[in-house]
């Protein structure tokens, strides 16, 4: 594309960890939920896992919070171009979960859901091994409800629309089947290094 | 809710979770307008008030779109960096081949700043779009309209919509602004319209903020079938509207919101 003319932007320092159309939203965390904000206590919050799995299950937020604890320390970044560097989320991580359900061999897939009914579709992969949590903490208090809370899934290599707000569980499959954005022209995957933010992207 | 496109039939196929809240949407959405970015040229800027202005724009190859849906915009810098944002488009999807936007001058904005200091007819941009159709109205069913701020401009698309194509679907629009000067489009606002001024107000209208009597006057007068409620603006209006919108008996998953962030 050609330069526009006039346009300098705002002052800069190189940043490695800005993905590519990416700006820092500095203390601002924008709230882009297309949903009413829900009414959800931590005592009608659950938690299920099931689908292809050996033992589905459904945990409550006593039981969640008897896992072993774990945080995220990092940046998000949101695929309205805004990213945020250096926040603390406390939670369990997902492998946790996925441990005691066992995913059969053939899940490949995962639909994560809210308790609004908004979906996100993710490569089971991108849900294991350390890199996804079930997160009810946000700096040092509970997450706010605009944000999720009680509890959101929080999957931070990718853009922030997978990471559901007030998760309700996640269905395992084998075969790709695209949530809500994904139907409305976003991204299957989501990748903001890659800039995957639309279909065909 | 009937399903009333490809899309929701699309939708129905798939995994549905077991929640009252469901929020489908409204059309299928062009994968390859969505990926692939045009050259827009500024074609003419329209001040609306002492913070906002509308920017129309030539952009020969735009497919079309549905009132609510919103474009990607990028500027690029000499150095190489470059600038993106999503902006809701304000125009009806009859003006073919032309598109406009309504922008308010942001405190230190990049992209604003450069819209209200320096762009002038002639300069070109780049657009990427129509994305997303959530928000979409194609003019289908009964709509309430409630935006604050230039959270009106996706809902002056539909009324603009609304007008152009002569519809007798039902749509209002409760729009709130600090004061009449800063109320954006106030010369084409109709019948429709009731708006509400939260700082300073014409002679006889109250001062005050979008209320639950304004909501219960149109929930009281709402078609038969009920409406599909669009909100947009702040997060901290989206969330006063729509939980006044709840508490007057509008189902939640008939409330769709657009919160600028």
């Amino acid at each position: 594309m050609n330069v526009t003319r006039g346009f300098t932007g705002r002052p800069r320092v190189r940043n490695d960890g800005l993905p590519p159309g990416q700006y820092d939203a500095g203390d601002d965390w924008p709230v882009l939920s297309a949903e009413v904000t829900p009414d959800l206590t931590p005592a009608e919050w659950t938690f299920t896992v099931d689908g292809l799995v050996a033992e589905p299950r459904t945990w409550t937020w006593d039981e969640a919070h008897a896992l072993p604890p774990s945080a995220y320390e990092g940046d998000i970044h949101c695929v309205t171009s805004w990213s945020k560097f250096g926040v603390r989320f406390g939670g369990v991580s997902l492998d946790a979960f996925l441990d005691a359900v066992r995913p059969a061999p053939e899940a490949t897939h995962v639909v994560a859901y809210s308790h609004t009914g908004y979906t996100t579709n993710l490569p089971l992969a991108d849900l294991t091994g350390g890199r996804a949590w079930i997160a009810w903490e946000y700096g040092d208090g509970p997450l706010p409800a605009e944000h999720g809370g009680p509890a959101r899934l929080l999957v931070p290599h990718l853009y922030f629309w997978k990471s559901a707000k007030w998760i309700a569980g996640l269905r395992l499959l084998d075969h790709d089947e695209p949530g809500f954005w994904e139907q409305n022209g976003y991204h299957h995957r989501g990748n903001p290094w890659e800039e995957q933010r639309y279909s065909g992207d | 809710m009937p399903a009333t496109s490809a899309m929701d039939s699309a939708q129905s196929a798939g995994f549905t979770p077991p929640t009252r809240f469901a929020v489908p949407g409204r059309i299928a959405v062009s994968n390859r307008a969505a990926a692939t970015w045009q050259r827009a040229t500024l074609t003419e800027v329209r001040r609306e008030t002492p913070h906002a202005a509308t920017f129309r724009f030539a952009v020969p190859d735009w497919e079309g779109h549905l009132p609510g849906q919103h474009l990607m915009l990028r500027l690029r810098a000499g150095d190489g960096y470059v600038a993106q944002r999503h902006y809701s488009i304000a125009s009806p999807p009859d003006d073919t081949g032309h598109i406009e936007l309504t922008l308010d001058h942001v405190d230190g904005g990049e992209v604003s700043g450069w819209f209200h200091t320096v762009a002038e007819p002639g300069d070109e941009v780049e657009v990427r779009g129509p994305l997303s159709g959530f928000f979409a109205w194609p003019g289908d069913r009964p709509a309430l309209l409630v935006g604050a701020g230039s959270g009106v401009v996706p809902l002056m698309s539909m009324v603009r919509h609304h007008r152009a194509r002569g519809l007798s679907v039902p749509l209002r629009l409760l729009v709130s602004a600090r004061s009449p000067e800063e109320l954006i489009y106030a010369s084409e606002y109709g019948a429709e319209t009731t708006p509400v001024f939260t700082r300073t107000a014409p002679e006889g209208v109250p001062v005050g903020r979008v209320s639950a009597a304004h909501v219960a006057a149109l929930q009281a007068d709402r078609p038969e079938g009920g409406w599909e409620a669009y909100v947009c603006g702040s997060n901290g209006f989206a969330e006063h509207a729509s939980r006044l919108l709840v508490d007057a008996g509008q189902p939640v998953d008939r409330i769709r919101i657009e919160r600028f962030g």
